[in-house]
Formats: structure tokens, C-alpha cells, sequence
């Protein structure tokens, strides 16, 4: 048998985990580019170095985004990976296919690319990876027929992602399916069009578990919650209790605001719902027998962001309560008011998290017109240096 | 021309005819099995989710064999989650086993839902990126071999989300993991003084740096670097390909643990430093697999039933993390950047270990 000129990701074809090599093996079977990846990322394992660099500007006409460049620094070994740039697709919201449709996208990226995807990419979109400069453009043309069209990249709205919510889930506040593809259907001009400081990203959960991690992951993060009682039914409760639950040591002891009393002797339980921050630990482990309050909508939080450049933050709470319903006018407003303050007055690559710091959480409040309400912090200021409003102070009479 | 700004297909074509139908109306689950979740609707219909591991990179031809299992049991419909996992969605529940059984047979881990690990989410490393410290890919398939058994069962405390990116660009959503693996740089680019004045533009150079490292060099038309505020990110390289930044020698992993994302209980949390640095060791990162598979182990003992990892520190202290680990605490756990001394300890109460 001829020698593997493989060998050590050969070593990573082996355990019982899914094997990303044997993917780029199968696609090197019908595609030299694909081939060319493969021994490339042999080099890379073998020097402990990666071999990728990047370059001009690629893209498809019309747009100023979705493509990332990317060029071998070995195209001497790998003419196969000379260019090796990716396409940011837009995935359907939620990530739900039909077999007919991911066949299509299959039969596109076949013709014009390596065969080689990521499903999905760490922004939710589906990513195509590898092709060259001149297939960019004839790829995208297909990609559109097909239906689907690319998402965001650079200093633009990035792709927005949503939970599954409605779709599967009991816990969903909101539509955030709905939403989430409203809002991008909405945006597309600043998806496909960097204008802005930086990165922009929207994500909605349905509801506080936040199965896309919209608090730690985007600028602006809508994450649903309700009002009013969570509605117990006192026969599922029991029924828990019978099945084996235990009820004081897994659901009230871990109710983070204490707000729920457990009565052993007549398996009652009670909620103080005043004091419920409904966090759904206790919906998430009686879904039978909790159900949230009957007033539903969403939190809306902002500027979250990644370390670079003035390290990390979570996203902090704007507005308590919305409801969202279609065409969710309020909302878009809102978003609106924020993206052109952000726009005029950030920096450029200055984030709005980072920028709302540099000039004051209350100037951003003051320049999209919400009203200071103490859900907004954990505590008032513990430092006295506070600024007045000129308006504020009365002005020396002479 | 091809229509522009058409959007993504619209999600709604896409939903199996049980979520079309029940959209909304949702009344409860439950996880029958480890990969295998039942919804019930209002209506009394019923949904059977079985989820299945990937690893992300996947060519079309694996993309054709998952359409044709979703074609043979789920009349067609499937979705991805966020972690980079394939669910199969079918409404006949005696088709479930024999999906199972299929997929299984085609080596498909069958597991990722409740208290388990499920699949890691990840960037691109040495696949595709230029500025990585390690490769993405590679460490997530060794861990994952080694973690198999807890994707495949519901046996910890609670939900462990591993993540890993592969430089402080942190394209993956790391930093509120449970378990982060990250890509470091250690080493300052080196200009390759004889290219930098053909291949680079000098001013796009200087301004590409976030901290303002770059000057200019007038004596070699090139630029030096300012070793003290450079924090390795390689925006520089990106438009200056004369300003290598990789170090096989020096770049590695670092290990950060405690992070999450729900409010469930307790408010979302960031991961905290544990581990500063663990050399990069191709092809399948031994010192991080067992450094991962460590703090896993011992957390599955310690930790309280719905204890996530982050709150079980909480409870019992960084101070004793640290011996139940046997990890060595070092300065580099000392924060020293802008905010640091709200990580210092301000009281007298402290544990032992
Ligand atoms: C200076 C800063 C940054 C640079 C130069 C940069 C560069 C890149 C590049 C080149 C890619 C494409 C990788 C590839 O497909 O080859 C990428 C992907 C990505 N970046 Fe960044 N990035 C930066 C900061 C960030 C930050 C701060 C975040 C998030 C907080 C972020 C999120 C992402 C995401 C989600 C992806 C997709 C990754 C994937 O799906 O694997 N980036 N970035
Ligand atoms: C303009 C600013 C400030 C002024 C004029 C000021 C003034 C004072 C005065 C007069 C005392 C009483 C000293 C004594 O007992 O004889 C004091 C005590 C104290 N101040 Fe300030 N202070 C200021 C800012 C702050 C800030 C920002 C903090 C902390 C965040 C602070 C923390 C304290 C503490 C901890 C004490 C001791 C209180 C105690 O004995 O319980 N001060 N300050
Ligand atoms: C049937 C559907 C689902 C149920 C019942 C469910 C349940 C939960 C629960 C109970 C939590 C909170 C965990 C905690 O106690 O901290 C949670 C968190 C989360 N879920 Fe889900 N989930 C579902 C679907 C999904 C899907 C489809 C994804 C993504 C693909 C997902 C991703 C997440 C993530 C990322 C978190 C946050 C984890 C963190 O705190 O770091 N979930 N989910
Ligand atoms: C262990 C170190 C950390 C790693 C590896 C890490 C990684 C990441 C990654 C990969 C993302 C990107 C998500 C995306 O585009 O979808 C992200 C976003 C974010 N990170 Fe971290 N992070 C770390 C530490 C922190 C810390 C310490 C904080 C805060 C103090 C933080 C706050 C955030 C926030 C708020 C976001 C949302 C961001 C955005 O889209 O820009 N991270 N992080
Ligand atoms: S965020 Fe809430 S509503 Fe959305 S899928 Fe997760 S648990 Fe369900
Ligand atoms: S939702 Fe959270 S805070 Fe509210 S009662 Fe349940 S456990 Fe307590
Ligand atoms: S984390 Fe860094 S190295 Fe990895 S894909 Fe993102 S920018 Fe590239
Ligand atoms: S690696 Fe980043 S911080 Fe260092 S010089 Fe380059 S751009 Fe500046």
C-alpha cells in the first residue's frame, strides 16, 4: 500500500467523534481544491503554523460584504487553494431545511466551489468555503436562482439569528422566528452594505435560557419574557412530586429570588410573584405543571460585544417590557434611533456597547428617548462624581 | 444579472407540516432518551426531535447522505441547531428506533440534549483562517473523542457548553462557556523588513492596529512594533502579509471555565482564566484534552444536581477549584487589565482551599 501523505490528520480519522478529515477526503475525491486544502492543513499540522493569508478585496457586484478573502502563502504546493475564498450565506431563520432545498445549495456549491461547507458558521451562516475569485460571481448568481442569497460581513449588520421558539419550543415569549426574519428581511441594505463604525449584531431569544446567547453575542439583544402570574396547575404538581421530583431540593431551594414556598404536607406550591425575575428555573423543570404568565413580549437589551477592543461586555437592559407583534414598528424605531446615534457619533471600529461607555449610558438614553428606570442597573452609582444637564443647574443671576 | 437583496428563503417553506399546523402552541416536553426530545401540542400531536452530533465541517456529499436519512424518516425536513448539530424531525413514533438505529449504524453520535456535553462550537483555525493560534477543527475532534460518552448520556450536574476559538478575535461564543478553549498568540509580528515596502501600503498598516503599536520606520521604509502594546491580535497582518505573526513555538491554548448564557438561577457569567497557557501538540492536543477532561471529571463529582459549572465555583470558592483541580494558579490569573480590581478580594472571608 502506498504511504499516506496524510499521516497526521489520518490520526484524526480515528475515536468515535464525527471526522472533519474524512469530510475533506471525500470532497478530495472529486475536487483537487479540496485535495490541495487537505495537504495544506498537513503542513499545518506539521509545523504548528497555519498557512492562510489574506489580500485584495473579493466580493460580488452590488455588495460590500458576505465574501471573506483568502489566499495560500504556499500556492508553490497548493495551486489547488491559490484562492480559497469563503461565502457567507444567509441560513433560513431557525436553520430549518427542506431536503429539496439543501440539495440545491449542494448542486450550486458542487459546480462553483470545493464541496466543503460549514454547517453552520459561528454567525449562523451557512458557510461555503473555498473557491476562487472568478467563481465568485457566476456562484452567487446560482445561489440567488436557487432562492438563497448571501449574509453579512465587515462593518455591516451581520446576518441576525433566532432560538427555534415557536417552531418547537413551549418556553416561546415571542415569535422570534417572525421577528428574526422580519428584522432581516428589513435590513438587507445594511446586511450587504458596511456602513457602519463596526459589526452590528441582532439576535433573538424567545426566552431567558437564551438558546442563541443574545445577552453575551449581540449589540442589540431581544430576548422574550411575560408579566402578570406564572400559572401553576396543581395536579401536574403533584404529579411531579409523585413521579419522583424533589420539588424543595431541585426547584424552590434553586429559585435564585426565594419567592417560592413548598408545602410538603399538602404539595402545594406557592409563588410570590412580585418577586419573580423569572428566570425559568423552576418552568424548566416543570413544564407540565408551570406555565408562563399570560402577558407575553420581550426584554430588549444592548451593546454587547467581544474583547477587541476594550474588552468584553454583556449586553445591559434598555426596556423591561415590549410587545412585539408584526410589523413590529416600535421595535424597528427603536433599532433605528440607536443604529443612527451609534452611526454619528461612534468611532470608527468602536462598538455601541464601547461607545455608549465613552460618552455616558445617559446620553445614549437621552438621544434615543427612553426614561431612566432602576430595572436598568443592579445598583445607583457609588461614586459621586455626577454630571448635571445644564438645563439643570440655575444659572448665576448678576 | 442575478436578483440582489432577495433575503433567505423564507423559513416558513421550510417547517414540517406538525410544526406548521401546532406553530405556537407548544405545551410541553420531555427528553425520552439522551438525542431523543418529544413535544406535545395542544392539540395532542406529537413531535419527535432525535439530534445527532457533526463536525461542522462537512462536505456536500455528507450534506446528500443527511438529506437522504431525512428523506427516508422525516418526509424531508431536518433542521441544524446553533451548536452545529443535525435534528432529524419526525412525527411517527414508531419510526423513531429505526432512525436511531440507521444513524447509529452510520457512526451518527445520538445524544447533545439535557444535563450532557454537546457539540462544541468552534471557528476556522488552520482551515481557513490567517490569524490563528491553533487549529479549530482539530482539538474539538480530539476532545469530543474523549468526551463521547457524555454526549451520549445525561449524567452531569447540568448543561456543560464547551467552545473554542481559535484567537482573541474569538469568532466562537467562548467567552460565557462553560468550558472555553482559546487560541493565544504570545509573540509580536515580525516585519520582514525586505517585503514590507513592496507588498504593504504603509499608512493602511499603521491604522490597522487597535492599540496603536505600528510606527513608521523611515530608515528601513518599514515599520517597527511596539512590543509593550501589542496584543497579538494579527488585524495588522491581515493587510500586511510582510508581518508574520503565527510562532509554532510559542503559540498555544489557554483553558477558561465557568461561563454561561441563560438566566436561569444565576445571571450570565464570563469564563474565568484557569489554564494561561498549553503548547499547541498536533494532531490530537494531549495536554488539552486531558486539562479539559479534568475539570469536566471533577466537576461531575462536586457538582450539585442543576449546578452549572460556573455556580458550583460560585459555591465552593475559586480557592478550592484551584486544589480539586490541582491546577496552578499563577499571575497571569491576576487580572491587570482596566477593570482588574473587581476581581480582587475585598474581605476577609476566604476558604482554605
Ligand atoms: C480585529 C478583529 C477581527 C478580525 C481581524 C477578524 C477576522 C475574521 C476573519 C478573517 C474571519 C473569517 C475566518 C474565515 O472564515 O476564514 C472571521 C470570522 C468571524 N469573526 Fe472575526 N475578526 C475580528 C473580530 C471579531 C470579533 C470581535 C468577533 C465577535 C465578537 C468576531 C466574530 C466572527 C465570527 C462569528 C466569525 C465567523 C467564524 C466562523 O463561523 O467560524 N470577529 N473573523
Ligand atoms: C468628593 C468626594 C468625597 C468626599 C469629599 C469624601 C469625604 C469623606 C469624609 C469627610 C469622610 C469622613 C471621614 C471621617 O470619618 O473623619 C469620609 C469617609 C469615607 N469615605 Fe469619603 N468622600 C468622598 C468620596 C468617597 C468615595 C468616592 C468613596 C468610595 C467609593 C468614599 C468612601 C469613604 C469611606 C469608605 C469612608 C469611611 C466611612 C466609614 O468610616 O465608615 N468616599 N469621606
Ligand atoms: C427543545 C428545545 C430546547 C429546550 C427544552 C432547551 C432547554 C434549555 C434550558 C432549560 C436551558 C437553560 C439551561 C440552564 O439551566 O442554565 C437552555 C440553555 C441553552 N440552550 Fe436550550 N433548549 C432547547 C433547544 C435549544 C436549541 C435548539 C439550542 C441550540 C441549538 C439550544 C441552545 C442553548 C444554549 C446555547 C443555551 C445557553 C447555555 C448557556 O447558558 O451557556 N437550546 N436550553
Ligand atoms: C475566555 C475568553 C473569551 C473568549 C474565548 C471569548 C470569545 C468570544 C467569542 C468567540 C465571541 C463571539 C461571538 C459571535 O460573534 O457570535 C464573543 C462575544 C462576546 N464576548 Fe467573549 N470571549 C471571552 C471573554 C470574554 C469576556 C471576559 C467578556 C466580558 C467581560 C466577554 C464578552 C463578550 C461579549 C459581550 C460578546 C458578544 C459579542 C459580540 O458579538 O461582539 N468575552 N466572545
Ligand atoms: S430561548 Fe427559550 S424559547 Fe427559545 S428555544 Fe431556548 S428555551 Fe425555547
Ligand atoms: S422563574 Fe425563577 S425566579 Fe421566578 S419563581 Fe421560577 S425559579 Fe423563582
Ligand atoms: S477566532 Fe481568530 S483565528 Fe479563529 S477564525 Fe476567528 S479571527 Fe480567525
Ligand atoms: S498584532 Fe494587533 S496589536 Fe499587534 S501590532 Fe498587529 S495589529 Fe497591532
Amino acid at each position: 500500500m502506498a504511504k499516506s501523505e496524510t499521516p497526521l490528520l489520518d490520526e484524526l480519522e480515528k475515536g468515535p467523534w464525527p471526522s472533519f478529515v474524512k469530510d475533506i477526503k471525500q470532497a478530495a475525491e472529486k475536487k483537487p481544491m479540496a485535495r490541495d486544502l487537505l495537504g495544506q492543513l498537513e503542513l499545518s499540522y506539521k509545523e504548528k503554523i497555519g498557512h492562510w493569508k489574506h489580500g485584495g478585496i473579493v466580493g460580488v457586484k452590488g455588495y460590500g460584504g458576505g465574501v471573506i478573502g483568502r489566499y495560500s502563502d504556499r500556492p508553490d504546493l497548493f495551486p489547488g487553494v491559490e484562492h480559497f475564498h469563503t461565502l457567507r450565506v444567509n441560513h433560513p431563520t431557525g436553520w430549518f431545511y427542506t431536503t429539496k432545498a439543501l440539495r440545491a445549495l449542494c448542486d450550486v456549491w458542487d459546480k462553483h466551489g470545493s464541496g466543503l461547507t460549514n454547517m453552520h458558521g459561528s454567525t449562523g451562516d451557512i458557510i461555503l468555503l473555498g473557491t476562487k475569485t472568478e467563481n465568485l460571481q457566476p456562484c452567487f448568481d446560482d445561489l440567488s436562482d436557487a432562492g438563497f442569497d448571501l449574509g453579512g460581513s465587515g462593518s455591516a449588520l451581520r446576518t441576525p439569528s433566532a432560538c427555534v421558539g415557536p417552531g418547537r419550543c413551549e418556553w416561546a415569549c415571542i415569535d422570534s422566528l417572525d421577528i428574526c426574519y422580519n428584522l432581516t428581511m428589513e435590513f438587507q441594505d445594511q446586511i450587504h452594505r458596511p456602513m457602519f463604525p463596526y459589526k452590528f449584531k441582532i439576535k433573538v431569544s424567545a426566552c431567558a435560557n437564551d438558546c442563541v446567547a443574545a445577552i453575551a453575542r449581540a449589540d442589540f439583544s431581544i430576548i422574550g419574557t411575560w408579566m402578570g402570574k406564572i400559572q401553576i396547575d396543581a395536579q401536574e404538581v403533584k404529579a411531579y412530586a409523585a413521579s419522583g421530583l424533589n420539588i424543595r431540593e431541585e426547584v424552590t431551594d434553586l429559585c435564585p429570588t426565594k419567592c417560592m414556598n413548598w408545602d410538603e404536607g399538602k404539595k402545594e406550591l406557592k409563588i410570590e410573584d412580585g418577586d419573580c425575575t423569572r428566570c425559568m428555573h423552576c418552568i424548566n423543570l416543570m413544564p407540565k405543571a408551570l406555565r408562563q404568565g399570560k402577558e407575553k413580549g420581550a426584554s430588549i437589551l444592548v451593546g454587547g460585544k467581544a474583547p477587541i477592543l476594550q474588552g468584553a461586555l454583556l449586553s445591559t437592559l434598555i426596556v423591561p417590557f415590549m410587545k412585539l407583534e408584526p410589523p413590529y414598528k416600535e421595535l424597528k424605531e427603536l433599532i433605528r434611533k440607536i443604529q443612527d446615534w451609534w452611526d454619528e457619533n461612534g468611532k470608527s471600529r468602536e462598538r455601541l456597547g464601547e461607545l455608549i461607555n465613552r460618552v455616558g449610558m445617559r446620553t445614549f438614553l437621552k438621544a434615543v428617548g427612553l426614561k431612566p428606570i432602576p430595572q436598568m442597573v443592579k445598583s445607583p452609582r457609588t461614586n459621586p462624581y455626577i454630571f448635571f444637564w445644564p438645563e439643570e443647574i440655575k444659572k448665576e443671576v448678576k | 444579472m442575478a436578483k440582489t437583496d432577495i433575503g433567505p428563503p423564507n423559513y416558513k417553506n421550510f417547517l414540517p407540516p406538525v410544526i406548521q399546523k401546532n406553530y405556537g402552541k407548544w405545551k410541553h416536553h420531555e427528553i425520552l432518551k439522551p438525542g431523543l426530545l418529544k413535544h406535545v401540542a395542544e392539540s395532542g400531536d406529537e413531535l419527535y426531535t432525535v439530534r445527532v452530533g457533526s463536525g461542522r465541517l462537512l462536505s456536500t456529499d455528507h450534506i446528500r447522505e443527511i438529506c437522504e436519512i431525512a428523506d427516508k424518516y422525516c418526509d424531508g425536513y431536518l433542521r441544524f441547531t446553533s451548536r452545529h448539530n443535525v435534528e432529524f424531525l419526525l412525527t411517527d413514533k414508531n419510526r423513531v428506533d429505526a432512525l436511531i438505529a440507521e444513524l447509529k449504524s452510520k457512526n451518527y453520535p445520538v445524544g447533545g440534549t439535557g444535563h450532557s456535553i454537546t457539540n462544541i462550537v468552534h471557528t476556522q483555525g488552520w482551515v481557513h483562517c490567517h490569524t490563528p493560534a491553533t487549529d479549530a477543527s482539530g482539538p474539538v475532534k480530539a476532545v469530543m473523542d474523549e468526551l463521547y460518552d457524555y454526549f451520549v448520556t445525561m449524567k452531569l450536574p447540568a448543561h456543560v457548553r464547551i467552545a473554542l476559538a481559535c484567537c482573541l478575535n474569538m469568532c466562537g461564543a467562548v467567552h460565557c462557556s462553560d468550558i472555553a478553549i482559546l487560541g493565544i498568540h504570545r509573540t509580536v509580528p515580525k516585519p520582514d523588513h525586505s517585503r514590507v515596502p513592496n507588498v504593504c501600503e504603509i499608512p493602511t498598516t499603521i491604522a490597522s492596529c487597535p492599540t496603536g503599536a505600528i510606527r513608521p520606520d523611515p530608515k528601513t521604509k518599514s515599520v517597527v512594533i511596539n512590543e509593550e502594546k501589542c496584543m497579538y491580535c494579527g488585524n495588522c497582518y491581515t493587510v500586511c502579509p510582510a508581518l508574520p505573526l503565527a510562532d509554532a513555538e510559542n503559540d498555544g491554548i489557554s483553558i477558561w471555565v465557568g461561563g454561561k448564557v441563560s438566566n436561569a438561577r444565576s445571571a450570565p457569567m464570563f469564563s474565568k482564566l484557569v489554564i494561561p497557557y498549553l503548547p499547541n501538540n498536533p494532531p490530537r492536543w494531549p495536554e488539552t484534552v486531558a486539562a479539559v477532561k479534568n475539570i469536566v471529571e471533577i466537576y461531575a463529582k462536586q457538582g450539585r444536581k442543576h449546578e452549572r459549572m460556573g455556580e458550583w465555583i460560585d459555591r465552593v470558592g475559586w480557592e478550592r477549584f484551584f486544589r480539586l483541580t490541582g491546577i496552578e494558579f499563577t499571575d497571569k490569573h491576576i487580572d491587570d487589565f482596566t477593570l482588574a480590581p473587581n476581581t480582587f478580594r475585598t474581605t476577609t472571608q476566604f476558604k482554605w482551599g
